[in-house]
């Protein structure tokens, strides 16, 4: 064994026998705190992260799908919606894809029931979706968005969904806009869409209500397309959005690829689920990410302090027996590594235990039951790089709590050490 | 083996000098028992302390087997320490965590003895001085004299060149004290070199000569045998 070996190895032996007569309570204590220290570690970043993480799987499952084509910039309508429609039916690895039609729309409420004309009638001005209701449930489940009333059915005319936003019983917004009062499934509302014609105006039935914390979702007006068709005068199959979701395995971005190969992005813009993320919800992620280190960075430090404090203490009453050891002969390297190893040893409990806390109770749990949040379901994410890289820097503060403090004591003379002067 | 030659020790302690040590020249030669004797306060400890490389003189030369001791860096004192000498301290000094046989171990590990090969030779260490049936217990499940035997098995398990003893029987009752030097009379036989401070002079009765101390200064000699 070469001289780091040797030093090791006596260092192993002193630092588990000093771990093995420490008192129990300090022992679990530190370990705790250990654990502690990880664990808010990587879950308050998990969270900040899952935070906005919830979202951008919100809108990928709700809204985009796997790969989401829009309009161009500067045009209003994806053109050759329906030669691409067919392009993605005999697409390898495409699955299912809903189109939608977009307009802007007035609704007007309560008009039956308005008495005093002088007063504002009870409207607002939102973005209108013509769907297939079987496709689009097919790609995003809309149908479990309902919380009150029914779907939609391709067979029936003169329904829509209305979201939950724009009305005021439902929406968390209603301090910044004026919202639809007293409308519910059954209830008759106007819906205006300009056309070639001018504004044209038709009545509806309201099916049901659906609420999402995906914005595109909870704030708009959704009808069959034929509905859509008649409603803005318009026959020609030019949509504005295509969400489709693909067989398991398949890569977006081989199939973004194949689509541009294919033309497609000569009339539509094409993007990845992970492209189309609202860059709100980019610019928090890259916040959070900060915040979340920080913070991590500041629980670590609490750690590594008591951990030096641990140590110090430690080997301060022990600075006799570090003394003794210089003084038969056992270097300052041993004596180190045997603090250093405690110190290693209590994070490594502490990381281990916190790391089964975390995947084998808080993230399924949290799965299970996301927090409710504004804007989404938060979730916990722990990314393996993530963990990996909290791992490292527990692990190299632990070290250097337990290096300092033993290189302080065994610096020191060691006649003075032995006498305890 | 040991020469020493006019060295001195002051301690500074804020505006308060002390010497200690104040011009001491002696030799101790290979196979030798010597014992330093003085008063309380005479300096033998601190001479001891300097011959032992745990304290480095202010001035003068010692020498162990020609090498210059007092200008070694530190890293090397320890080794030396480690390869070439051996200590029995007044308090045992035994380290609490460890059992008696770890505690004789312990250096032996440190000079790359394999573990079976250094608990062998502890195991060896501490049969001869009366305890080979106590090998797991800790120091504080053994008495003063079985803590000091197991000090004396630890500082010649390895057959050191010099063992330096500093007040050996001092927390001992008279049994005990007999028993460890009996046990450092034994190991003198075989040619170990002792240099030992006290200030019971029955305990010199084996020694080959006492070295008295007097106020920083070597008083008189007394040679026994």
């Amino acid at each position: 064994m070469n001289k780091l070996g040797v030093a090791l190895h006596v260092g192993w032996l002193l630092g588990k026998r000093q771990l093995q007569h420490t008192s129990k309570w300090v022992t679990f204590l530190t370990v705790l705190i250990m654990t502690l220290t990880f664990f808010s570690n990587i879950v308050i970043s998990g969270l900040l992260i899952g935070l906005v993480e919830g979202g951008n799987k919100a809108n990928k499952e709700s809204y985009t799908g796997d790969v989401f084509l829009s309009t161009l910039a500067g045009e209003s309508r994806i053109q050759n919606s329906g030669g691409i429609m067919a392009i993605l039916d005999r697409l390898d690895g495409v699955d299912k894809y809903t189109a939608r039609y977009l307009s802007g729309v007035t609704i007007e409420a309560n008009y039956q029931t308005r008495r005093n004309f002088n007063e504002s009638a009870n409207t607002i001005t939102v973005s209108l979706a013509g769907i297939d209701p079987v496709a689009e449930n097919n790609v995003t489940n809309l149908s479990s968005f309902l919380i009150e009333g029914d779907y939609l059915e391709n067979d029936q005319s003169g329904y829509v969904l209305i979201g939950s936003t724009l009305l005021d019983r439902h929406s968390a917004f209603s301090d910044l806009f004026e919202p639809l009062s007293d409308v519910f499934p059954g209830d008759k509302i106007k819906l205006s869409v300009p056309s070639d014609t001018g504004l044209r105006t038709e009545e509806f039935t309201v099916r049901g209500v659906i609420k999402s914390k995906v914005g595109e979702i909870s704030t708009r007006v959704f009808l069959t397309e034929t509905d859509f068709r008649r409603l803005t005068g318009r026959n020609d199959l030019s949509v504005q959005e295509i969400a489709i979701t693909l067989q398991p395995g398949v890569s977006p971005e081989s199939v973004q690829e194949i689509l541009r190969t294919n033309g497609i992005g000569d009339f539509a813009k094409i993007q990845t689920a992970q492209e189309a993320i609202p860059k709100f919800l980019d610019d928090i992620r890259s916040t959070f990410d900060i915040l979340g280190f920080l913070i991590g960075m500041i629980v670590t430090a609490v750690g590594a302090i008591t951990i030096f404090i641990i140590i110090y203490i430690n080997a301060i009453v022990r600075r006799k027996q570090i003394g003794i050891l210089k003084g038969v002969g056992i270097n300052g390297r041993a004596i180190m590594f045997a603090y250093v190893i405690q110190a290693l040893i209590y994070a490594v409990i502490g990381i281990v235990l916190a790391l089964a806390l975390v995947y084998g109770l808080i993230v399924p749990f949290v799965d299970k039951n996301p927090i409710d949040f504004p804007f989404s379901d938060g979730i916990i994410l722990v990314e393996a790089g993530l963990a990996v890289s909290r791992v490292m820097i527990v692990v190299v503060i632990s070290l250097l709590a337990g290096f300092v403090p033993s290189w302080l004591i065994v610096r020191q003379n060691t006649l003075d050490s032995i006498l305890g002067r | 083996m040991i020469y020493i030659k006019d060295i001195t020790k002051t301690y500074t302690n804020g505006s308060v000098v002390t010497q200690v040590l104040k011009g001491i020249s002696l030799e101790i030669k290979e196979g030798e028992w010597v014992a330093i004797m003085g008063k309380s306060g005479a300096g033998k400890s601190t001479l001891l302390y300097q011959m032992s490389l745990l304290d480095t003189p202010t001035t003068g030369v010692i020498t162990i087997d020609g090498v210059d001791i007092v200008h070694l860096p530190d890293d090397q004192r320890t080794d030396f320490r480690l390869r070439e000498l051996g200590y029995v301290f007044q308090d045992y000094a035994l380290l609490p965590e460890l059992t008696a046989l770890e505690n004789v171990m312990i250096p032996m590990l440190m000079q790359n003895i394999p573990t079976k090969e250094a608990e062998r030779i502890a195991a060896e260490s501490l049969t001869r001085i009366g305890l080979g049936t106590k090998t797991k217990n800790r120091p504080n499940q053994l008495s003063g004299g079985e803590q000091q035997r197991v000090s004396i098995a630890r500082a010649v398990a390895q057959k050191p060149k010099i063992l330096f003893a500093d007040e050996p029987t001092a927390n001992l009752d008279n049994a005990s004290s007999d028993a460890v030097i009996d046990i450092m009379k034994e190991i003198h036989q075989s040619g170990q070199t002792i240099v030992m401070v006290t200030h019971e002079k029955e305990y010199t009765k084996y020694c080959d000569r006492i070295i008295y101390i007097d106020d920083g200064k070597v008083d008189r000699e007394e040679v026994l045998q």
